[in-house]
């Protein structure tokens, strides 16, 4: 995944109150009740799949890229486009259940620009097809003829950027075969990635426009209720290595129990390898004071499977999302037994 | 010494109550009166504040289309895509069960979120926008439940919010209002992203640093209050400045005793001073607790008017606001300040041998009547300056101040010279010495007299401006209220079955409808009108282009109301702001807000999904049709009003609307009288001497107090006739300045000879019997007081 359950758990039950939607709206119970939950041996079919699941609670496109300019500066791009629903259910009207939330970021190795948008669905101001392929909030879009080429577009207050983006291998399904289970307790959802994406365009940043060309990775996913109560925060890795290797892996921390983790190696042919919990790992080394708390900007990740002992830093340590539910999301640098560049994204600190 | 001197000093008023009396009651009533002015206006402006807060930050800037008219859903979301980051409101009142409650519907997931913060703190929301959200949830205060008993939502209700607003998701307002795709102007996010495209021509930005609509349309009203409290004030501080005088002027043989004992004059003036410090204390804060009192009594039908007028809410409950309160002690400590000023630069220059005689009242009485005359004449240039080349509602009560202070400070000279000729034509010796005596005592008196001539005045000139206004807003009704009978219908197509029935029994339908826009950023309502004699025969058109009815069936433009033609200084022929010629400008006494008329088929095309719900119906036979509508479609009360009905509930809003200005009139008319009666009271036994002399010549007690009561009679009388000129050019300046200005509409004066006559007689009455206690103390009092006068002589 990306993603952020978490992020998204605590919009949905910090702003939205969602209990108390649920039990007043057409007489529904809390929680996943009422709303469609992954299972296994589901056979995925697009492009419809690239579209909104209203039936499911959460949802995610969730765009991250390493980028560089022609001189050789690094930068890091996020496009995200979650979907939250109050209801398993969508209406063309202000009554609509669907809510909308967008993140957009560009990380320099001295400056960290972020944005946030907000939108009701119903009314066409947000919203995902998929064929042909849209995804917008406001004035922030991907949109393309299929998945194969899409341009994403996004703008803040101190940023905003125009990219093309062309798919270079095949889709990408974590777990068994897109069921990604979170938890011991068999919690679960829908997740596939593109991690295949060249990447090239323009960013504007209060100092100019930069032409820059890297790779980038698409996560979607969606699900009722991935996490349980006790797993409150996360770390996430999406790594590119130099051979042409990728590794996604992520650490649910438990409040109550043991650490969740899980993997999945992707050769450069695009074929995947899932690996179970405990197989991955990953350990703070360092941390940066980043906005009035301690966040470990370097890491050690380890996948003995795949021979894979790497140390991950921080292109740049203040990579905060000061967004409605903050967290850290920004491009990393990789040494190590492996080489290359990838994302980090960490939540609950 | 300091201690003597002020047991010596405050002696005085032990000798004297009455005057102790006169200046703290005229001080407690002047500041009561415009406390409660005061307090009135603080509670509609805290109402005001609270109803602003529910969205109308000053933070925010607003975006509104050019001609008014609402945003459709569609608007909306083209200008998001865009990337303009702006939020969506709904606003509008809905009327149910007797309550009106203006409804806001805002977007929780796009608003500011300092602004949904501040609108959700303390509530049950606090902890998220979840609860605006969820379906058909409301928020309103306690009060205003009983609107929403048949309304499918789920109320929150919070005492901390304004009475007469709630709040709520926009589907959930939409749907109460049945504006199931409006929006009524859309907040401006501060923060914006890069590169962003300008917006369509056709919209506005709209500084969010103004005034909310109420509080805007409703300032004339509450500055008019503020002038009556002030008038009502100025009333109270003669009495004071006539007090405290009169107390210095008795009081030289003390100051000269204390002097010559080596009392410095700096330490003498700060203890009277504090003296005075601690009297405007005392009557300060009974003035602000009769205010308050006042206020509560008042509120009601202040609340009823601005109600009725401006649509605003304010609650009925009155809270005691340190800004009130505090404004009336400073105005109490104020007013003895600027009315002992004199006194006190007096005492400054007093030389120390000065000789103690009532003689030397009067004299320096005729000095300070040149001095008062010479103010008076600079107030009159002032006044005429600020009607030449002011502008707007200060201006207007500029005038109006200069005008009266100008004219009670010409009175004692004028009362003066009528004396004087009076005493020329009379003959005979008692007669020459009644006309001599009464101008004698014409300076004690002066103060009470210029009080009673504001008073008049301002009661002549209100009561000119109400009737005219009645007179004039009773024939308007007649012309407006032209229809037999008027309908409403709950629904459309209820409306479309009723009319079509009534049409085939020979009843002409004349549908009422309109619809909410904004011109030049303030709410004003348009109307379609079916082009029928009704119209052409008995709108109240006050200037029009020719063929006016014609052009405006041919949809050649607008007819719009007087308040729109003057807040816009709009004639025909001018563009409205919406593009719409103007054809015509109709008086309209309704409500402050604009009015704009087109022609039905206009107002199809261009509010295509509003249809009628709203009739006019012309019969011949007005009762059966009510009968048979009543019979068939089981209507009931509002939904079928005649003509008289609505008439009736159009005057008795009229009549509450003025009912805070007769109030204030009858209070201030009380002070007036008051101040004659004390006035008397003090120089009743001041003159004593005057009077034993004419006793020993063989005039009986009785004699003199009648003599007595003439004499009031005849000071009041003259101060009348003053007054009656002085009242017809106050109502002037307020029907030609401050009604324009305060409504929006200007109205032709007529004269009520019988309510001065009435007014007249009324002051009389007062005089009377204000004279009355001191003359019938002055008939008995007993022979040996009258004697003692001649030994103290020695």
């Amino acid at each position: 995944m990306n993603g952020n359950p978490l992020v998204l758990i605590v919009f949905l039950w910090m702003s939205l109150a969602c209990s108390a939607f649920a039990q007043g709206f057409a007489g529904l119970g809390s929680d996943a009740e009422g709303f469609a939950v992954p299972h296994r041996g589901y056979a995925f079919d697009f492009p419809a799949d690239h579209g909104a699941h209203p039936a499911y609670r959460i949802e995610w496109w969730y765009v991250t890229a390493n980028l560089q300019d022609a001189e050789g500066t690094p930068y890091g791009l996020q496009w995200t486009l979650f979907r939250s629903a109050l209801a398993p259910e969508d209406t063309s009207d202000w009554d609509s259940p669907q809510l909308w939330l967008g993140h957009a970021a560009v990380t320099t190795p001295t400056h960290h620009h972020v944005a946030e948008r907000r939108a009701r669905g119903g009314i066409g101001q947000a919203g995902v097809t998929a064929s042909p392929f849209e995804a917008w909030i406001d004035d922030w879009q991907m949109a393309g003829a299929d998945m194969e080429a899409v341009s994403l577009r996004a703008a803040g207050p101190t940023f905003s950027y125009d990219m093309a983006l062309t798919a270079q291998g095949p889709l990408v399904f974590h777990g068994e075969d897109g069921f990604s289970q979170k938890s011991a307790s068999g919690r679960a959802s829908y997740y596939y990635s593109q991690p295949f994406f060249d990447i090239a365009g323009t960013l504007k940043l209060p100092d100019g426009e930069i032409d820059v060309t890297g790779q980038a990775w698409m996560d979607r996913e969606w699900a009722s209720q991935p996490l349980g109560a006790s797993q409150v925060s996360w770390d996430w890795f999406s790594m590119s290595f130099d051979d042409g290797a990728k590794l996604m892996g992520f650490t649910l921390r438990d409040t109550e129990g043991d650490d969740y983790t899980a993997a999945t190696w992707i050769s450069p042919q695009g074929e995947a390898t899932a690996f179970p919990d405990g197989a991955f790992s990953a350990l703070p080394m360092a941390k940066s004071a980043v906005a009035g708390r301690m966040i470990p900007t370097t890491w050690r990740a380890m996948l003995p499977q795949k021979g894979v002992n790497v140390t991950i830093r921080a292109l740049n340590p203040q990579a905060w999302m000061a967004t409605s539910i903050p967290y850290w999301e920004g491009p990393v640098t990789i040494s190590g037994s492996h080489s290359g560049r990838g994302y980090l994204e960490m939540t609950g600190y | 010494m300091t201690r003597l001197g002020l047991i010596a000093l405050l002696s005085h008023w032990r000798r004297n109550p009455w005057q102790l009396l006169t200046l703290i009651a005229g001080l407690a009533l002047a500041t009561a009166l415009w406390c409660g002015v005061q307090a009135i206006n603080a509670e509609a402006r805290a109402s005001y504040d609270k109803a602003a807060d529910v969205l109308a930050s000053g933070a925010f800037n607003a975006m509104r289309k050019a001609d008014g008219s609402a945003f459709s859903t569609q608007d909306y979301v083209a200008l998001r895509r865009m990337g303009w980051q702006v939020s969506p409101v709904i606003e509008g009142t809905i009327e149910r069960n007797d309550h009106v409650v203006q409804l806001v519907g805002i977007e929780p997931m796009t608003l500011p979120q300092s602004l949904l913060e501040r609108e959700t703190a303390g509530t049950e929301a606090a902890r998220g926008n979840g609860t605006l959200l969820q379906a058909r949830a409301l928020f309103v205060h306690p009060d205003d439940a009983a609107a929403f008993t048949e309304e499918n939502v789920t109320l929150h209700l919070n005492a901390q919010r304004p009475v007469g607003t709630a709040l709520g998701d926009i589907a959930t307002v939409q749907g109460l209002l049945r504006k199931p795709d409006e929006i009524t102007r859309l907040i401006v996010d501060t923060v914006q992203p890069m590169g962003l495209p300008p917006i369509p021509e056709t919209y506005r930005i709209e500084s969010g640093a103004g005034q909310t609509d109420v509080a805007r349309l409703t300032r004339s009203f509450h500055l008019n209050l503020t002038a009556f409290g002030l008038l009502s004030f100025a009333v109270g501080i003669f009495i004071v400045y006539g007090a405290v005088g009169l107390a210095f002027e008795q009081r030289r043989g003390v100051f000269r005793t204390l002097r010559a004992l080596g009392m410095p004059v700096r330490r003498l003036m700060v203890l009277l001073a504090l003296e005075l410090g601690v009297f405007s204390l005392i009557a300060g804060g009974l003035g602000v607790a009769l205010g308050y009192l006042i206020a509560a009594a008042l509120l009601p039908d202040v609340a009823a008017t601005l109600r009725g007028l401006y649509g605003a809410e304010i609650t009925g409950q009155l809270q005691l606001r340190p800004a009130w309160w505090l404004s009336g002690l400073g105005m109490a400590f104020a007013g003895t300040g600027i009315a002992a000023a004199a006194a006190l630069i007096k005492l400054a220059r007093l030389p120390l041998l000065s000789f103690n005689h009532p003689r030397a009242m009067s004299m320096h009485a005729l000095a300070s009547g040149r001095w008062m005359a010479a103010v008076a004449c600079l107030l009159f240039v002032s006044g005429f300056a600020f009607a030449l080349w002011g502008e707007g509602l200060f201006a207007g009560f500029a005038l109006l101040a200069c005008l009266l202070v100008g004219a009670a400070f010409c009175l004692p000279a004028l009362l003066a010279l009528a004396l004087q000729a009076a005493g020329r034509i009379s003959r005979g010796a008692l007669a020459e010495w009644f006309w001599a005596d009464s101008r004698q005592q014409l300076p004690g008196l002066s103060m009470a007299l210029m009080a009673l001539l504001l008073a008049m005045a301002a009661n002549i000139g209100v009561s000119t401006m109400v009737s005219s206004f009645r007179l004039t807003f009773t024939g308007y009704l007649d012309q407006r209220l032209s229809s037999e009978l008027y309908l409403r219908l709950d629904t459309a197509d209820q409306a479309e079955i009723v009319t079509s029935d009534l049409v085939t029994r020979g009843v002409t339908v004349l549908p009422i409808i309109s619809e909410e826009i904004r011109i030049a950023g303030l709410p004003a309502e348009i109307y379609g009108v079916r082009d029928h004699a009704t119209y052409r025969e008995n709108w109240p058109i006050l200037a029009a282009v020719p063929d006016v009815w014609d052009q405006l069936a041919a949809d050649r433009g607008a007819l719009i109301n007087e308040q729109l033609a003057r807040r816009n200084d709009l004639g025909p022929g001018d563009a409205l702001p919406t593009g719409d010629p103007v054809l015509g400008v109709y008086s309209d006494y309704g409500n402050a807000a604009g009015q704009v008329v087109i022609s039905e088929a206009e107002f199809a095309r261009r509010y295509p999904q509003k249809r009628a719900v709203r009739f006019g119906l012309r019969a011949d036979d007005p009762e059966a049709v009510a009968q048979y509508l009543r019979a068939t479609y089981g209507l009931q009360g509002d939904a079928l009003i005649d003509q008289a009905q609505l008439k009736a509930f159009s005057l008795s809003v009229f009549e509450r609307t003025f009912s805070v200005t007769a109030a204030l009139n009858l209070l201030t008319l009380s002070v007036a009288g008051l101040a004659i009666l004390i006035s008397l009271l003090t120089l009743a036994t001041l003159r004593l001497p005057q009077l034993a002399p004419v006793w020993a010549l063989g005039l009986t007690r009785r004699h003199l107090a009648l003599l007595e009561l003439l004499r009031a009679l005849c000071l009041a009388a003259i101060t009348g006739l003053f007054a009656v000129p002085l009242g017809l050019m106050l109502a002037w300046v307020l029907l030609a300045v401050v009604n324009v200005e305060a409504f929006g509409w200007r109205l032709p004066m007529f004269l009520f000879p019988a309510e001065y006559l009435q007014l007249g007689i009324l002051t009389l009455c007062a005089a009377l019997l204000a004279a009355l206690w001191p003359a019938i103390r002055l008939a008995r009092t007993p022979p040996d007081r009258l004697l003692r006068v001649f030994s103290n002589e020695r």
